[in-house]
């Protein structure tokens, strides 16, 4: 004699500990495994998109940075490398090896945080996180001495960057690099063969190759699915045709790649920094541009590889001081589309940790 | 002395047992020692809620609660204040009398576990010569007590961990009771203060095996790290005491821990050697043997994830239970066969057969996995 | 480096196929008829030389006379990209949705919904995303007032 069961909806709501933001999910389970999720967003809302078209193109600079709040020097990039290609605008050489120096340094801030909380949903109560946010004040120190902020540097300018390094800051950057290729040795001993780390996430939440490309995934999670897709090297922007560096690729495409890809890219960014250090030349950090830039009528598309995948700024412009129209291309709101082809079969423990491997940030998905 | 075991293996007591009846009088002797049996489960949890937080932030790279009293020492007892004073909420459609209920019913068996523990050489409240099946009885009823919990709080987060929870203990019981079994056969009395005088050698020489099978089963017994799923902060938000506050919630956490300190002591008496020990007195070695336990239990917490619920009962199944069943028939023929005197002999044997038992089943059984088709 | 095809190389091959889809053909992009805006796209992405697997993303710009959909199509085999668009008129707009070639335009399509207000017909769930159910207009419209 079998029981009748009947499935029940759960849900999963905006205040939760381990959603990454505002997020809610309804989940239709069948005991504890998973049969349905629908994600439900907007609580973040406040229409950046429309606020764009009110401000000047420098003015816009503050918003952008609180899209991915966690990695704001990326956002503030590719709004700009946007708007210098709109109006056609030169960059000095130290600018472009500051910009590449700032853009890696807050890669592997973000990944740490993304690191870290993936274990922190694991059930590694709060420990690799603690170690993984030591390691991101380091970095959050070095970003102070450049722009003042800890979290939304609003650093990067049309033409340049707004300040020059202080002299105490490539001294720092030295320290930094020597101890932190250590700090992720430490990290990879013990976790890469931990065992219960490989049952929970190895196998788990399979996102195939097809699939990746066809629902625009990008970042992270279109590598560890296996595609070599990197727009550092399959578009470079800025200087990164200069730098030697290898782009790493998962091949299952479960939880375990994604983390292991995450933390091969941190050790890839580490090797970036040293090349642009040794490279830097001097020179002024920012070209004459006005303050009220009026760029020629057209429309440009700028586009870089932020840490969560490919970060878009779509501009249309008529010739005034504010864009015409201002689209964001946000790589969380696509990586989340493949969200419920991964988790359909798994229980709501791993629905938790497929969630948190993905990465996603509120901030970008709601705008 | 027993039918149990066998004349050749000759591991006998030189210690005569003290009979339990100080100080004279069998109501005089119970009230005193229910006495010290709740001034020390309620002292020894609070020491042990300080040990955690401040050993967990010590590992963490932080500092643990430093403030309150001289390096944080009061600060559990500014928790049992904090929340002696808060409002208990009940929410509207929970079942009223299960609702109350379920912490007292989770609460009392654990303290009675504690009548049958030997604090000193005859410093028992009940030297019960049924002592160790006393105690796997009573600590199961505790477990009606979760789900109780869960149901009548009207929430379907609390209602997957009460099934969680009820699913783990019952597959958990079993290699926990074979594990100890494997004690009884050796020692030879199942009254617990008899087995700490057959301990001239701690038992764990002898029960490598059985100790390390009776840990962790102990350990998701009671719902610690790695196996703490049933609070999992990060998916069922707090498990099954989401629902309750002020005092009620006071003694779930009080469970939590008691049942800590309880799973220690009889570590410690079983395994370790309870009061015995050379040059301080008995009870204070009993008590730095249950707080190094509990400092062991700390550390697999600061260290390690936490498994899933099916790979749970995977673990308890298919590794921990043949391997139970296994330890339980080689120590009863060792009793049979093993020729007398020569204990450091058979400790080898048993170490070495631990050490091939582990590293053989763990090649054959691998967590992981477990898609189910929808 | 991203070859960046322009409409003077695609726009031929599409007037092969489908004759009259072709609005416009300039240096940045490729017009085409809303009405034959999924054959066209079928197309791109299934023709072994051009492939388009990838959509990077749909914009929607407010011209106050017509609204405009934008696609940036991507190869990831090839290294190419595509700018594809298509207008539609202001007062009905319902231009065919994507989804069922890249999975990727569901919630993109949504958000152009809820906050520009064209429809997408075809699409399996059509609702508000950003903002919630009952909401009146359409805010990134440039005649929207508070």
């Amino acid at each position: 004699m079998t029981l009748k069961t009947e499935p029940y909806v759960i849900n999963i709501g905006p205040q939760h500990p381990s959603t990454h933001g505002v997020f809610r999910m309804r989940t239709t389970l069948d005991g504890e495994v998973v049969v349905d999720l629908e994600p439900i967003f907007g609580y973040l809302h406040r229409g950046i998109e429309k606020l764009a078209e009110e401000r000047t193109y420098t003015g816009f600079i503050p918003l952008t940075d609180r899209l991915d709040y966690l990695s704001s020097m990326s956002n503030n990039l590719a709004y700009v490398l946007a708007v210098e290609k709109l109006a056609r605008v030169l960059v000095p050489e130290r600018a472009e090896y500051i910009r590449v120096i700032m853009a890696e340094l807050q890669r592997v801030a973000s990944h740490l945080i993304a690191v870290g909380s993936f274990l922190n949903d694991a059930g590694a109560f709060m420990t690799p996180i603690v170690y993984m946010i030591r390691e991101r004040e380091k970095i959050l120190d070095l970003f102070e001495m450049v722009s003042g902020q800890r979290l939304t540097y609003n650093y990067m300018r049309v033409g340049g960057v707004s300040q020059d390094l202080p002299e105490e800051f490539l001294p720092a950057l030295d320290n930094f690099l020597e101890q932190m290729p250590l700090y992720i040795d430490e990290y990879d001993q013990l976790l890469a063969e931990n065992e219960i780390l490989l049952a929970r996430s190895k196998g788990v939440g399979v996102l195939n190759k097809e699939t990746a490309v066809n629902v625009s995934a990008g970042g992270p999670v279109l590598r560890a699915s296996g595609v070599k897709w990197d727009i550092r090297k399959a578009d470079p922007y800025s200087i990164y045709d200069r730098f030697e560096f290898d782009i790493p690729t998962g091949t299952n495409g479960d939880c375990y790649d994604r983390y292991w890809v995450r933390v091969q890219e941190m050790r890839q960014s580490l090797r970036i920094i040293e090349q642009a250090k040794a490279q830097i030349t001097s020179g002024p950090v920012r070209s004459e541009v006005p303050h009220l830039i009026r760029p020629p009528v057209g429309e440009a598309y700028g586009h870089i590889e932020a840490p969560k995948g490919e970060l878009g700024f779509y501009l249309v412009s008529d010739n005034s001081i504010a864009p015409y129209r201002c689209h964001i291309r946000a790589p969380s709101l696509l990586n989340l589309t493949a969200l419920r082809d991964m988790i359909k079969g798994w229980k709501v423990a791993d629905l938790i940790l497929i969630f948190g491997s993905i990465d996603i940030c509120m901030g970008e998905i709601d705008r | 002395m027993t039918m149990l075991l066998h004349p050749s293996l000759d591991l006998v007591k030189n210690i005569p047992a003290i009979a339990a009846d100080w100080p004279g009088g069998f109501w005089w002797h119970w009230l005193v020692f229910t006495i010290i049996i709740i001034a020390f489960v309620l002292v020894l949890v609070m020491g042990y809620i300080y040990i955690e937080r401040r050993a967990m932030g010590i590992m963490q790279a932080r500092l643990g609660p430093n403030r309150v009293g001289p390096f944080g020492l009061l600060q559990p007892v500014a928790d049992a204040i904090k929340v002696m004073c808060k409002e208990d909420i009940v929410p509207i459609k929970a079942d009223k009398i299960v609702h109350w209920l379920a912490p007292i019913v989770a609460f009392f068996p654990v303290l009675m576990i504690f009548a049958v523990i030997p604090f000193q050489n005859g410093a028992v409240l009940a030297d019960l010569n049924i002592g160790i099946l006393y105690v796997v009885a009573i600590s199961s009823i505790s477990t009606v007590g979760v789900f109780m919990a869960g149901w009548g709080s009207n929430n379907k987060y609390t209602l997957i961990s009460a099934m969680r929870s009820v699913a783990s203990v019952v597959s958990y019981e079993i290699p926990v009771v074979l594990s100890l079994a494997g004690v009884v056969v050796i020692a030879g009395s199942m009254s617990l203060n008899q087995i700490v005088l057959a301990q001239n050698i701690p038992m764990i020489l002898f029960q490598p095996l059985g100790f390390l099978l009776f840990f962790i089963g102990a350990l998701a017994e009671i719902n610690r790290s790695p196996f703490d799923l049933l609070e999992a902060d990060s998916e069922i938000v707090a498990g099954l005491h989401t629902e309750y506050s002020g005092m009620k919630f006071a003694l779930f956490y009080l469970v939590e821990y008691a049942e800590a300190l309880a799973v220690s002591s009889i570590v410690t008496t079983l395994f370790l050697g309870g009061w015995r020990g050379p040059l301080l007195p008995p009870w204070l070695w009993f008590l730095i043997k249950v707080i190094a336990v509990f400092f062991v239990m700390v550390w697999i917490r600061t260290t390690m994830p936490r498994i899933r619920i099916d790979q749970l009962m995977a673990l308890a199944w298919k590794f921990l239970f043949p391997l139970a069943v296994i330890n339980l028939v080689i120590t009863a023929i060792e009793v049979l066969v093993f020729p007398a005197g020569l204990p450091w002999l058979l400790i080898l044997v048993n170490l070495a057969i631990m050490a091939i038992l582990i590293l053989l089943w763990s090649k054959l059984f691998k967590l992981g996995g477990g898609r189910i088709e929808v | 480096m991203t070859v960046a095809l322009t409409g003077f190389n695609v726009a031929p091959q599409i007037t092969k196929q489908f004759p009259d889809a072709v609005v416009e053909a300039n240096d940045r992009a490729v017009v085409v008829k809303s009405g034959l805006l999924f054959k066209v796209a079928q197309y791109l992405k299934n023709t072994p030389g051009l492939a388009f697997d990838y959509l990077n993303h749909i914009s929607a710009v407010d011209y106050y006379d017509y609204f405009e959909l934008v696609y940036y199509l991507v190869s990831i085999e090839y290294n190419h990209s595509l700018v594809l668009k298509t207008r539609c008129d202001r007062n009905k707009p319902a231009v065919p949705s994507a989804v069922s070639l890249w999975r990727g335009a569901d919630y993109q399509e949504r958000e152009i919904y809820d906050l520009m207000g064209i429809t997408f017909e075809g699409h399996p769930n059509l609702k508000r995303i950003a903002l919630w159910a009952g909401y009146k207009g359409h805010p990134l419209r440039k005649d929207y007032l508070e």
